[in-house]
């Protein structure tokens, strides 16, 4: 499998970047770990006339933790967020979730950026950022903006983000409480059948808040509002978990594909939510 | 057709420079253009890890990468793992518990460990199956792979030992 001919281009810094996605408008594309858009390439599903490898690009990289924020670059990989123990240490959530994209290989190159940037309903990270509320940071020729996690995805493959800009960072509140991110796959390396991100603060035995968000059961990720009501002030009693299941179900819109019918994916998205909460209930 | 590149490689410890297509994934650089044929191509949509090369430290399917994007780094086939006449511990240990079958996928299997034991110089057989997830085998059934890639961690370990 042989892509379409491109120009390649690797350029050290975003004024470089930004300047041939204005060139080139929609025939450019930029390229973080390229393990979504090189396959895509290869089946020519996808036609990049003018490929921006962001590899070298100052500013891109690294992971910053500092007044109870942290900083993601978009081109940090899976496996640097396995790696760093300062992370895993603050917001254990994240390695939980990485830990479960892809494969060894490929998390060795899949990025943060890539992932909650391509706005593929499977990938896990738009699903985990929207549960911590996360923020995306976006450059373009008018300048920089942030946009929440929580309001850039508005259909498959469609996000807030313009053609000419590029996401640079997330960044997010060290997040409270317990944590679980429960996948569903068919066999390791696989998109998820359902996904749950959950983050939940215990006071006195009591829920006093609580971040819920769905993976690949609508066409963009689902952070359920009234999945995270249902469970506060509540002491998680099996009539609260039921009604915040309950209430998830009402969110999603799942479709028929080869991981199952709509109503097995309905009854897998239950028994994974259910499984989250009461993972991150236990270490709250 | 696009205008073709000049790109630099270390491929086993040698330079390697020449022009080709930004589109030239690096399986197909190795493979026809460098004539390293030990990298294979399985499936070539990165699901079964016969064409795991070892890139800067990591282990990368080689069949999801643009020889363009490798412009410049070291990279580590199976030939530049032990010789015919000094096998590397993994190698010796897949032909003693009989980690392959076809040995279609051995090379990216070995490539992979390598690198597994690199991180992990002492892994359970449930850390081995996960650090392996990415290589997939369609013979032994994996049995014989873990208990390949564990006798060759105690080896290694046994080794470096004796050698303290």
């Amino acid at each position: 499998m042989i892509p379409a001919a491109f120009e390649y281009y690797r350029p050290k810094d975003l004024a470089g970047v930004l300047s041939i996605l204005e060139e080139h408008g929609d025939d450019a594309r930029v390229m973080a770990g390229g393990h979504s858009l090189i396959p895509m390439m290869k089946l020519r599903m996808a036609e990049v006339p003018h490929l921006i490898d962001l590899q070298d690009v100052d500013g891109l990289h690294g992971i910053d933790i500092s007044n109870g924020q942290i900083r993601l670059g978009a081109m940090v990989t899976q496996a640097e967020i396995i790696d760093h123990e300062g992370l895993a240490a603050v917001a254990p959530i994240l390695r939980e979730a990485a830990l479960q994209i892809a494969d060894p290989q490929v998390r060795y190159m899949g990025t943060i950026g890539g992932n909650v940037a391509n706005g593929d309903p499977g990938n896990d990270m738009p699903g985990l950022m929207q549960c911590v509320n996360a923020t995306f940071h976006l450059i373009g020729p008018e300048g920089e903006r942030s946009v929440p996690a929580r309001a850039f995805y508005e259909a498959a493959y469609m996000t807030a983000r313009e053609d000419e800009e590029v996401l640079t960072a997330v960044t997010l509140p060290v997040p409270d409480g317990g944590y679980a991110y429960e996948k569903q796959k068919r066999k390791i390396g696989d998109y998820a059948t359902a996904a749950a991100a959950v983050q939940i603060v215990k006071e006195d035995g009591v829920c006093k808040a609580a971040s819920i968000a769905m993976t690949n059961l609508s066409d963009t990720p689902v952070f359920s509002e009234d999945a995270c009501a249902a469970l506060l002030g509540t002491a998680l009693d099996d009539a609260a978990v039921k009604a915040a299941v309950t209430a998830m179900l009402g969110d999603i819109d799942p479709s028929e594909d080869n991981r199952g019918p709509v109503a097995f994916k309905k009854h897998v998205a239950g028994v994974i939510l259910r499984r989250a909460i009461e993972r991150a209930w236990s270490r709250a | 057709m696009s205008k073709k590149m000049h790109i630099k490689l270390n491929v086993n410890g040698k330079d390697e420079e020449f022009l080709a297509e930004p589109r030239e994934l690096l399986i197909y650089t190795l493979r026809e253009r460098l004539n390293i044929t030990g990298p294979h191509i399985g499936c070539e949509t990165s699901h079964c890890g016969a064409c795991t090369v070892t890139i800067n430290g990591k282990s990368v399917k080689s069949c999801t990468m643009f020889a363009a994007q490798a412009d410049g780094a070291e990279i580590t086939t199976i030939e530049g793992i032990g010789t015919p006449d000094a096998l590397h511990p993994l190698q010796e240990a897949f032909k003693e518990h009989h980690g392959l079958q076809c040995g279609y996928c051995t090379p990216g299997m070995i490539t992979r460990a390598t690198k597994l034991l690199e991180e992990n110089p002492n892994p359970t057989e449930e850390e081995i199956r996960f650090g392996m997830a990415g290589n997939i085998c369609r013979c032994t059934g994996y049995q014989n792979i873990v208990k390949s890639i564990q006798a060759a961690a105690a080896e290694m370990n046994a080794a470096k030992e004796a050698a303290e």
